[in-house]
C-alpha cells in the first residue's frame, strides 16, 4: 500500500516533544487531509441547507449531500441508493431497527439471536425486546478461541426466530465472522429469518458486499473509516425499508402535511427528519473515496500484516495474555489483552507518558468480559497508517509498565 | 508527570489496612463501570461517643492509583472524627496523593473517599 502517513495531519503532532502513537483506531479513526478539506469546502463555500433551495450554493449542498450517498452505496455494494439511510452512527441505525422494525413485526411467542461478542449498541436492544414485547433471546457464544462455531445455528435458528443481529468482526477479539457463510445457513434454515449485521468494525478494514453476503440490514459509522463523528449508515433491503413505520418526526421526511393528515417522503428521506448532517455526508463520500483509491484488499493486506506482527511480538511479553484468536488472518486489527494483575488504567496512564493511545475498560462489550471472566482489559488497535516502529514502541513501554508496576 | 511517583507505588504494593474487620460497626462499597473496580471499606467506631474512628480497612481490586488512595485513606482517618471525614473533599485527596491527576483518573482517586463518606453516613442514620 502506498504511504498514507503524510495524508494525516496529526501525525506531524508532537506532544512534550514526542510522537504521537496512535493505537485507539478501533475507537475511531484519525481523519486524513482529504476529508478535512471537503468538509471546510462545505462550510467555506457553498453552506446552504440542502433540498428546495433555489439558488446555486443550495443546489450544490443538495448535489454533493446525494452524491456521497451514490458513492457510499458503491462501496457497500447496495443496489440502489435510496437503500443508504443516514444517521448519527451505528447505534442510532440499529435504534432505528428496533424502532421500526422490531417494536411494531416483533410478537411475544418470536426469537431473536445475538452473540455473546457484540458490542452493547447490538446487544441492549434485543435485550430490552425480552421486557417491552417478552420476545426470547438467544445468545451465540463463542468458543475458547473466540471464535462462533457454525453447527449451533441449527438449534439457535428456528422457525420462530425473526432476526439474528451479529457483528462482522469483534471489537475486542477481533474475530472476523464468516458472514455470508452464516447468511446462507441462516437462509436455509428459516427463509424469514432477517439478518443484521454491525459492519462497524468490518467496513472501514475489509471490503464490503452486502449483496454478496445476503444482509437484510447493515449498520456502520463514519469515524471509525476515516470520516467525521456524529455521521452514520443503515443500510437495508428496499422492500424491508418500504414497509417500516417513520422513525423521527420533522421536516424533510414528509411530503404534504394538513389538518388531519400527513403524507411521508418516500426513501431514504422518510427515515431522516431535519436539516441533516451534511457535512458529515460529504466527508464520509470523501473518506469512502480515499479507501477506493487505496483499494480495500490493499487496506485489509496491510492490516493482516501489522496485526501479525504485533501479535508476535506481544506474546513474546511474558504474564500477557491475548484474547482472541491466534492468527492475523482469522481477526481484525485489534488486540485486547491482560497482563497478569496489571490494572489496565495504569497500563495506559503509563503508555500516555510516551503519547501511546490505547484504551482500556470493556470496550463496550461487558457480557462478552463477564463471558470469559475476565475485568477491563487493554486494546491496541490498527490502521493504514499504523507501522511496525509503533508496535515496537508499544512493546516498550508494557516492559516499562512491567518494570514500574511488577 | 509523575503521577506513578515512589510514594505511590508503595502504597499501591504494599496497601495498609487491607483486609476486613472481625465486628464492623459498618461497611460499604461503590464500583466504577468504566472499570469495574470494586472497593469496600469497613469500620469500627468507638462505641462510647460513635464519633471516632477506631479502626479501618478497605478491600477489592483496583487500579494503582485507586489503591494507594484507599491505603492512604485509611492511614489517615484512623482516629479521625466523623465530622471532620465528611468535610473530606477530592481536594484533600489530591493533596493526600501529592500528584497531578488527570479528569478521567481523579475519578479512580476518588472512589476511596466516596465509599468511606457513604460508610460514615449511614453509621450516622
Amino acid at each position: 500500500m502506498r504511504l498514507v502517513r503524510k495524508d494525516f495531519p496529526i501525525l506531524n503532532r508532537h506532544i512534550d516533544g514526542k510522537p504521537l502513537i496512535y493505537l485507539d483506531s478501533t475507537a475511531t479513526s484519525l481523519k486524513p487531509q482529504m476529508v478535512l478539506d471537503a468538509m471546510d469546502g462545505y462550510y467555506a463555500s457553498y453552506s446552504a441547507n440542502v433540498f428546495r433551495g433555489i439558488y446555486k450554493i443550495s443546489e450544490r449542498a443538495t448535489s454533493c449531500y446525494e452524491s456521497a450517498r451514490e458513492r457510499i452505496a458503491r462501496f457497500i455494494g447496495a443496489k440502489k441508493k435510496d437503500e443508504i439511510i443516514f444517521t448519527r452512527g451505528t447505534d442510532e441505525s440499529i435504534s432505528l431497527l428496533y424502532y421500526s422494525w422490531a417494536l411494531p413485526h416483533v410478537k411475544a411467542d418470536d426469537t431473536i439471536v445475538t452473540t455473546i461478542m457484540e458490542h452493547h449498541s447490538n446487544f441492549v436492544p434485543w435485550q430490552q425486546l425480552t421486557k417491552s414485547k417478552g420476545v426470547t433471546l438467544k445468545i451465540w457464544t463463542t468458543d475458547a478461541n473466540g471464535e462462533l462455531n457454525l453447527k449451533d445455528l441449527d438449534s439457535l435458528i428456528t422457525r420462530k426466530t425473526k432476526l439474528l443481529a451479529l457483528t462482522a468482526v469483534s471489537n475486542v477479539l477481533g474475530t472476523v465472522n464468516p458472514i455470508q457463510k452464516i447468511i446462507g445457513i441462516v437462509k436455509k434454515l428459516n427463509p424469514a429469518c432477517l439478518v443484521l449485521v454491525d459492519a462497524a468494525q468490518a467496513a472501514p478494514h475489509m471490503a464490503i458486499d452486502v449483496q454478496a453476503w445476503g444482509a437484510d440490514f447493515i449498520a456502520f459509522s463514519s469515524h471509525k473509516m476515516l470520516g467525521p463523528t456524529g455521521f452514520g449508515v443503515l443500510w437495508g433491503r428496499r422492500e424491508l425499508l418500504e414497509d417500516m413505520p417513520v422513525f423521527n418526526f420533522g421536516g424533510d421526511m414528509i411530503k404534504e402535511v394538513h389538518r388531519d393528515s400527513t403524507v411521508f417522503a418516500d426513501l431514504p428521506h422518510k427515515f431522516e427528519a431535519g436539516t441533516p448532517h451534511i457535512a458529515g455526508a460529504i466527508g464520509l463520500g470523501a473518506a469512502v473515496d480515499y479507501l477506493s483509491g487505496l483499494g480495500m484488499d490493499a487496506v485489509r493486506e496491510h492490516e493482516i500484516e501489522i496485526t501479525s506482527y504485533a501479535l508476535g511480538k506481544l506474546s513474546e511479553i511474558r504474564g500477557l495474555s491475548i484474547v482472541g484468536p491466534r492468527e492475523a488472518i482469522c481477526r481484525g486489527g485489534v488486540i485486547a489483552f491482560t497482563m497478569g494483575g496489571l490494572h489496565p488504567h495504569d497500563i495506559a496512564q503509563i503508555l500516555d507518558e510516551d503519547n501511546i493511545c490505547i484504551r482500556v475498560g470493556f470496550h463496550c462489550a461487558q457480557p462478552l468480559h463477564e463471558y470469559l471472566s475476565i475485568g477491563a482489559t487493554a486494546r491496541a488497535s490498527f490502521y493504514i497508517y499504523t507501522q511496525k516502529t509503533d508496535i515496537d514502541a508499544l512493546v516498550l513501554g508494557l516492559h516499562r509498565v512491567k518494570k514500574l508496576l511488577g | 508527570m509523575d503521577l506513578y511517583r515512589e510514594i505511590i507505588l508503595d502504597h499501591y504494593k504494599h496497601p495498609r489496612n487491607f483486609g476486613v474487620l472481625e465486628t464492623p460497626d459498618v461497611k460499604a462499597s461503590e464500583y466504577n463501570a468504566t472499570c469495574g473496580d470494586r472497593i469496600s471499606i469497613e469500620l469500627c467506631v468507638y462505641a462510647s461517643t460513635r464519633k471516632r474512628i477506631k479502626d479501618a480497612r478497605f478491600s477489592g481490586d483496583g487500579c494503582a492509583i485507586s489503591v494507594a488512595s484507599a491505603s492512604m485513606l485509611m492511614e489517615k482517618i484512623i482516629g479521625m472524627g466523623v465530622k471532620d471525614i465528611i468535610a473530606l473533599t477530592a481536594n484533600d485527596i489530591i493533596d493526600m496523593l501529592g500528584t497531578e491527576l488527570t479528569p478521567s483518573r481523579t475519578k479512580c482517586a476518588l472512589l476511596p473517599l466516596e465509599v468511606l463518606q457513604k460508610a460514615v453516613l449511614s453509621l450516622q442514620s
